[in-house]
């Protein structure tokens, strides 16, 4: 594959260009309006065109395994902050925290923050001395000083896994984002979001993904901006004449009355509002807010995704400004986010937001399309458009990340460095690295159709714990702990993954039947009096109370609906998928417990073990990391 | 990896690097249990102390939104703080000790 002509390609991306938009007829409802459907369409084509073009330049660049997996250690602090924001941001970041913000206030907000604080520790402890050691994988920094062949396993291994949970939840989340936002189909979303993709991976290796990714996150940041100025500018710029207007504003009162329910009573119309601004109203157990902060914070640090970026740049300097220029994106983002989660709030509405998507995702969409005129109008729709086009490029650009580091640990990891032992050609290492790509990228639209319909949201929890738990203790003892060996590092990864994913498998986060079933059948009973009340309302003619009943009416439908199709869901199930009736573990993300064990592992694994090479090799390594002494020679091996 | 004619051992027992090394350590971990610390202030403190949270300080702004905020100030400032102390000492340590060790190699 690498004999590829130019030519051949340039009409491979074209055809690919081409299945991408030709796709896009397939529709049915989605919140864009089918008058307005082809102004997504032009959008969407245009920046197709504008990722393909790239990826057709970037293919004639990519010659080597190094340009493949790291672009040839070409990338610039600049270019590469602005990447790290773009493989970072997810449809998750990008529409699902305004979404919380504009359904549950300051808990939102609060929960952007630990996506930030996540890159002190890259900063501090691991960017720097990664790009001095090393090479295109965490698992060649695990194999510097420890037994090269088992760690390469371990570390690919647990690669693999965090990027196809991080990847699942990515593939499927965009399916359905896609299919909500313009009506396709789930799966022919998938298909493209995965074809697209591949072909970025696989002709432009890093480069194209490098330039796809800093691409998106200029559009993102540009969208955010736009929406924030109109969003903010009537109020003269000023924070609390916004946020009072938000306060007062009835559908926000609304929202959070119907949240605190009866204890809400005595509350008059302004304390409501205010309530909005007060920590409380999504969170309710603290410990599982450390839990989740404990696994972002450390996690980050040992995403392979991320890691692999700082080996794109040429030195421990400019790994460093790239975090520094990350963290000024992702920071002023989340920061933006505030005012277009409470923005959507006043303007559309929680309930309105949560009418068109549950999780509150369409918040963004939808302010941006009330922002330029509302659903009829030219403008608005155009906005729409280009909002739902980002996300689309947010997926592909995340997706390509994932797929590209998994498809290293694959190639490089296990092909190159365990089976053949790094005796290779350079061409068969580059044809090694398109095969594991096809294959990661045709198993990221397997798993993406075959998880239709699944509750993925907890995956991408799951991932930064594995990463916490297992990659970040290995790859900080080794750089830091004399001691540290082998038998840590094989101890750390296996006792922090399983951990990680056993917890999990017995946490809340699963589907306990019996629990659906009881609380299915306590929201029934409850509908017969609360109906009764409601009609009795009506029958009264008092036209306050009837508007008021009629809504009610409607709200105890959708629920009941819900309800029976819950109860339809887990009909003659008992038990949750590992075989429990109830959680055996009580916090949703595992981090609090598997960290400190992963930790632990590390260091009991290494006391108990004899390794001669790690002790050998320690002086090398700790001069290399903390100095960049042959850095550049590592690069260019 | 031609590390077998290289004296690391030389390296790291060098006074500068010794220096450089117990500089680095001490400025690193104190700043990175001091981000981890303000971190969890943010959703203990929302946890325990609500009441505080909601006090209001500037129209509606209350101080959970104000101590959320500041989140981002300090992570940055960290950022800012840590990238001008290494651009100006560590990188000029590290500096030396590159140039002497390229010339007993001959790179």
């Amino acid at each position: 594959m690498s004999s590829l002509s130019s030519r051949t390609k340039a009409f491979t991306l074209v055809g690919v260009a081409a299945i991408a938009l030709t796709a896009l007829p397939a529709l049915a409802q989605g919140a864009v309006s089918p008058n307005y459907r082809w102004l997504t369409f032009a959008v969407f084509a245009a920046i197709i065109g504008v990722t393909m073009y790239v990826t057709f330049v970037a293919a004639k660049r990519v010659k080597t395994a190094s340009d493949f997996y790291t672009a040839g250690g070409g990338v610039s602090g600049l270019q590469n902050g602005w990447a790290i924001a773009g493989d970072y941001l997810s449809a998750a970041s990008f529409l699902g925290i305004a979404g919380l913000i504009s359904q549950f206030g300051y808990d939102g907000f609060m929960y952007s923050v630990g996506w930030l604080v996540a890159y002190i520790t890259v900063l501090l402890v691991i960017a720097e001395p990664c790009r001095n050691i090393g090479k295109y994988t965490l698992a060649d920094i695990l194999a510097y000083r420890n037994d090269p062949k088992k760690t390469r396993i371990v570390g690919a291994l647990s690669t693999i896994t965090v990027s196809t949970f991080y990847l699942t939840a990515q593939m499927v989340g965009g399916g359905v984002l896609v299919k909500t936002l313009i009506g396709i189909d789930y799966e022919i979303s998938v298909i493209t979001v995965g074809v697209l993709m591949l072909a970025y991976v696989l002709f432009g290796g890093m480069v194209a993904t490098t330039w796809v990714q800093i691409i998106k996150a200029v559009l993102l940041v540009i969208a955010s901006i736009v929406l924030v100025v109109l969003v903010w500018a009537p109020y003269g710029f000023s924070l609390p004449a916004f946020l009072q207007d938000v306060v007062g504003d009835p559908k926000v009162q609304a929202r959070v009355a119907g949240l605190l329910g009866e204890a809400s009573k005595n509350m008059t119309p302004q304390e409501l509002g205010q309530r909005f601004l007060e920590p409380g109203l999504l969170f309710k157990a603290p410990i599982d807010q450390i839990s989740l902060g404990m696994a972002l914070v450390f996690g980050t640090a040992g995403l392979p995704h991320i890691l692999m970026r700082f080996f794109t740049v040429p030195t421990a300097q400019d790994a460093r400004k790239s975090v520094i220029w990350a963290m000024a994106i992702i920071g002023g983002f989340y920061v933006l986010t505030l005012f277009l989660g409470f923005g959507a709030a006043k303007h559309v509405g929680p309930a309105a937001i949560a009418a068109v998507d549950p999780g509150g995702n369409m918040a963004g969409p939808l302010l941006a399309q009330y922002l330029g005129g509302g659903a009829d109008s030219m403008l608005g729709n155009f906005m729409l458009a280009f909002v739902a086009a980002v996300a689309f490029a947010t997926i592909v650009a995340v997706v390509a990340g994932l797929v590209l580091a998994a498809a290293s640990a694959m190639a490089h990891d296990l092909y190159v460095g365990v089976i053949r032992e790094g005796h290779v050609t350079p061409q068969e290492q580059v044809r090694a690295a398109r095969i594991a790509t096809v294959i990661v990228g045709a198993m990221a639209i397997t798993i993406g159709i075959a998880a239709k319909g699944q509750n993925v949201a907890h995956l991408v929890a799951l991932a930064f714990a594995v990463a916490a738990s297992a990659n970040f203790p290995c790859v900080l003892l080794t750089l830091y702990w004399r001691k540290c060996n082998t038998g840590g590092i094989v101890a750390g990864m296996v006792v922090g993954t399983l951990l990680a994913v056993g917890l999990v498998l017995v946490s809340p986060n699963m589907t306990y039947p019996k629990a659906v079933r009881g609380a299915a059948e306590k929201v029934l009973a409850a509908d017969g009096p609360k109906r009764a009340a409601a009609e009795a309302d009506i029958a009264s003619g008092d036209a306050a109370k009837v508007a008021n009943a009629q809504k009610t009416i409607g709200a105890l439908d959708r629920a009941a609906t819900k309800a029976k199709g819950d109860i339809e869901r887990v009909k003659g199930e008992n038990t949750s998928l590992v075989g429990l009736e109830a959680p055996l573990f009580g916090l949703r993300n595992p981090g609090l417990i598997s960290i400190p064990l992963g930790f632990l592992a590390v260091i009991l694994g290494s006391l108990f073990y004899r390794d001669k090479r790690a002790d050998d090799m320690w002086e090398e390594l700790y001069a290399r990391q903390n100095t960049g002494i042959l850095a550049s020679r590592a690069a260019a091996h | 990896m031609a590390s077998t004619s290289i004296q690391w051992s030389e390296i790291v027992a060098d006074p500068r690097f010794q220096a450089l090394h117990r500089k680095k350590q001490s400025f690193l971990s104190g700043l990175m249990i001091f981000s981890v610390f303000f971190y969890f202030l943010l959703p203990i403190g929302a946890a325990y102390f609500p009441a505080l949270y909601s006090i209001k300080v500037w129209g509606p702004i209350n101080v959970g939104i104000l101590f959320a905020l500041s989140q981002f100030v300090v992570a940055w400032g960290i950022a800012f703080y840590y990238s001008k102390r290494a651009n100006a000492e560590f990188d000029a340590m590290a500096r030396e000790l590159i140039v002497d060790f390229e010339k007993k190699v001959k790179v």
